[in-house]
């Protein structure tokens, strides 16, 4: 009887002593994966610092309080209020007249021309469309905030700097006066910026908006996701359930982890040879990219869903079996539904990847530069990562803002598409 | 009826004698096929297998068992763990079919049609021999769902109310009803361990399959529900046929007519379980029921 209880102090000794060293080991490992994560939240927070400290400024716009009369005799000069001439009449002159009246002391041509130039060209196209849509403004005075040129944009938002000495600036001396007037006046201001949300793209900075972008990415998701889900998910199905294995599978199955290792760019080089040389489809289409993209989601979605029916326990596919379930009941009303969160968060994944995709699209054409907001997916258009890329390669400053303003509604997409993979699972794991 | 190869029989005779090597089984007429010892066949059979061999890619883990099993008889499968009890029950409804690896030879009948054969369709086969398996797997579904299954896949009620009646019978007989019968909308998998198996065999008996394959099916209940399943294979052996394996040598006795000892792949004894638990006639028999194996 003594033998064991000699035993135990001796167990429990060898154990005190080794228990000190064993903790301090988990306590070092803990501090270094709780090192790792904050270091990882800290570059992400610092990522999202910058990118936000540089592109919230986009969604504003510095406007000008101006004193409009609307001519007859410069927009419709004939009074026939025909919608041709309306659309047709130079606005711009309407713009001119009202700044010559709020600074009459500007005489030369290079000081007047420096004075219209603070306007933005996009203030007659707003002119043009008031007018249009109600042409009884006719002959009536209003006052009107109208965007600015980006130069005084960027110097309003603090971009320039104001003390900076005149040559290194890109605002004369003269022109900073203006706006200082203005601002004491209160006549100018920054406002929201629907126009950058709603708008296409533009070569003037002010006026570029991302609402074309947004539509393309839309198009081409929606092309991506309707022929990858159903595509990916019947693939993996049938792989996974019905495939007999043998060499031929095998191959198929190296092959599709093959695919997803396969640079981007080169689905983009097929594409181009398959979809537009041959089948001549249309370039800078959403379609295409679609097609492009989904090339290249496929294998992420079979490779997840593939993943997803692995996990379903067999003895849930003999449960159905041994009760006289053909292989495709038992497939579709016991493994598939298990399955189908594992399989919605892959195709989430490969959408969120395609939404991010830049290189293939190049390839097909969707780098041009679209003015219009596409309407559907045979439309022109470009997609979000496209117009990131272009707009970076920008070479007015004002477009630095645009850049990042763009990343932030590409990362809020992210996000969204996220908190729907989420929603999703739930709704899909409650119904089980 | 001997429908196998020469090689497959040879091999089979072979691995037999290293087997039984250092034991001394009674010498005995009734010896005579495959070295079981006991009377293997059946008055009325209705699943009769014949040198049956199973295989896990190269491992055999079935050798050269013969078998039958009558029509309103329960017939008992005992031996120690990894013996091929489970590995055999599969067989006969082609469970094994599920597994990549295993291959299957010999014969097996289901009254006169050959259930290997290769134009069998197994969807009605497994709605004519039902199984319970070893371990629990009811649907993540509700407890209705789980038992209204069968019956909806083979179409066996044509409306609502008949398929609450099925229901209510299945849980009724498997001892169930009681716990479940204001719950029923509750998943399945949310029962304990013994109800899920309860509600596994409920499953089961939904489809009123003709022979019924039962893998310990009472190893997860405690007495009472026990004594309820095995109320219930007394009851249901009137109608059907049933092969239950198990590890309780009381339960064998209580329930069956026969019983069959497995050991190490190999069917040893099989005869009327009366004689089987008072007189075995091989060693290992022996020794296995009065607890001095396995
Ligand atoms: N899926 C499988 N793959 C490979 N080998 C298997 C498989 N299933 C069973 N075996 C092997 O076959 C042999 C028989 O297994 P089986 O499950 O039939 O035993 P058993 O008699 O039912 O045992 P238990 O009483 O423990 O359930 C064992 O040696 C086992 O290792
Ligand atoms: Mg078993």
């Amino acid at each position: 009887m003594n033998k064991p209880a000699v035993d135990q102090i001796r167990t429990i000794d060898r154990v005190n002593a080794t228990l000190k060293q064993r903790y301090n080991r988990e306590r070092r490992f803990r501090r270094f994966g709780l090192a790792a994560v904050i270091l990882g939240l800290l570059f992400v927070a610092l990522m999202f610092l910058n990118i936000i400290s540089h592109g919230y400024s986009a969604f504003y716009q510095t406007r000008i309080l101006l004193d409009i009369e609307y001519r007859q005799e410069v927009i419709d000069p004939a009074g026939a209020r025909d919608p041709a001439t309306l659309s047709a009449a130079d606005y711009a002159a309407l713009v001119k007249t009202a700044l010559r009246t709020l600074y009459p002391e500007v005489k030369g041509r290079g000081e007047k021309r420096e004075l219209y130039g603070m306007v933005s060209s996009g203030a007659a196209l707003v002119l043009r469309q008031r007018v249009m849509s109600d042409p009884e403004l006719i002959g009536s005075r209003q006052t009107l905030w109208l965007p600015a040129d980006d130069d005084i944009d960027m110097l309003v938002k603090g971009r320039i700097d104001r003390n900076a000495p005149e040559s290194e600036r890109r605002i004369k001396n003269r022109v900073l006066a203006w706006v200082e007037q203005l601002e004491a006046r209160g006549a100018i201001e920054k406002q929201f910026n629907l126009g950058f949300l709603t708008g296409g793209d533009s070569r003037e900075p002010e006026l570029a908006g991302i609402g074309g972008a947004v539509m393309g990415s839309l198009y081409t998701l929606i092309v991506t996701l309707l022929l990858s889900f159903p595509i990916g998910v019947a693939t993996a199905l049938y792989l996974e359930e019905f495939a007999p294995r043998n060499r031929w599978t095998d191959l198929v199955e190296v092959n599709i982890n093959n695919l997803a290792a396969v640079p981007s760019i080169v689905f983009g080089l097929l594409g181009l040879a398959v979809f537009i040389n041959f089948f001549g489809l249309p370039r800078s289409a959403p379609l295409v990219g679609g097609m492009v993209l989904t090339l290249m989601t496929l294998p992420t979605i079979i490779i997840a869903s593939r993943a997803a029916l692995k996990a379903v326990p067999p003895s849930i596919r003999e449960a159905a079996l041994g009760i006289g379930a053909s292989r495709t009941q038992t497939v579709f009303h016991h493994v598939l539904p298990l399955a189908m969160p594992g399989m919605l968060t892959g195709t989430i994944i490969g959408m969120a990847q395609a939404l991010g995709e830049t290189a293939p699209l190049l390839m097909i054409g969707m780098v041009a530069f679209i003015v219009d907001i596409p309407g559907g997916a045979m439309d022109p258009a470009t997609v979000l990562p496209v117009q990131i890329f272009l707009w970076a390669d920008s070479p007015e400053r004002a477009f630095m803002e645009k850049t990042s303003a763009a990343i932030m509604v590409l990362l809020g997409f992210l996000i969204l598409m996220n908190v729907i993979a989420v929603i999703l699972r739930k709704r899909f794991e409650r119904r089980w | 009826m001997l429908s196998i190869t020469p090689d497959t029989v040879v091999l089979g005779t072979a691995r037999k004698s290293v087997i039984t090597a250092g034991f001394s089984p009674v010498a005995d007429d009734a010896r005579a096929i495959n070295g079981t010892v006991g009377d293997i066949t059946s008055a009325d059979p209705r699943m009769t297998a014949r040198n049956v061999n199973v295989y896990y890619g190269d491992k055999l883990a079935i050798n050269n068992v013969s078998l039958d099993i009558g029509v309103n008889e329960v017939i008992a499968m005992i031996g120690p763990s990894g013996c091929g009890k489970s590995t055999f029950l599969r067989c006969l409804n082609r469970m094994n079919d599920t597994i990549d690896i295993c291959r299957v030879e010999g014969e097996i009948r289901l009254d006169d049609q050959d259930i290997y054969d290769s134009g069998l369709d197994v969807v009605p086969l497994r709605a004519q021999v039902g199984m319970v398996f070893q371990k629990p797997n009811p649907f993540p579904k509700s407890i209705y769902d789980n038992v209204a299954y069968g019956p909806r896949i083979h179409g066996l009620t044509s409306n609502k109310n008949d398929l609450d009646e099925v229901v209510e019978q299945a849980l009724l007989k498997a001892g169930l009803w009681d716990e479940v019968k204001d719950r029923l909308d509750e998943v399945g998998t949310g029962l304990s361990g013994g109800q899920q198996q309860r509600l596994c065999i409920a499953r089961t008996i939904a489809v009123a399959p003709e022979v019924i394959l039962m893998d310990e099916p009472c190893s997860a209940l405690d007495p009472i529900a026990t004594a309820r399943i095995e109320e219930l294979i007394d009851e249901l052996r009137e109608q059907y046929t049933i092969a239950i394996v198990t590890h309780s040598m009381q339960q064998a006795a209580r329930v069956s007519q026969r019983t069959a000892y497995f050991h190490l792949g190999e069917l040893v004894e099989v005869g009327k379980t009366d004689d089987i638990f008072t007189t075995p006639r091989h060693r290992l028999t022996e020794d296995y029921i009065t607890g001095r194996f396995g």
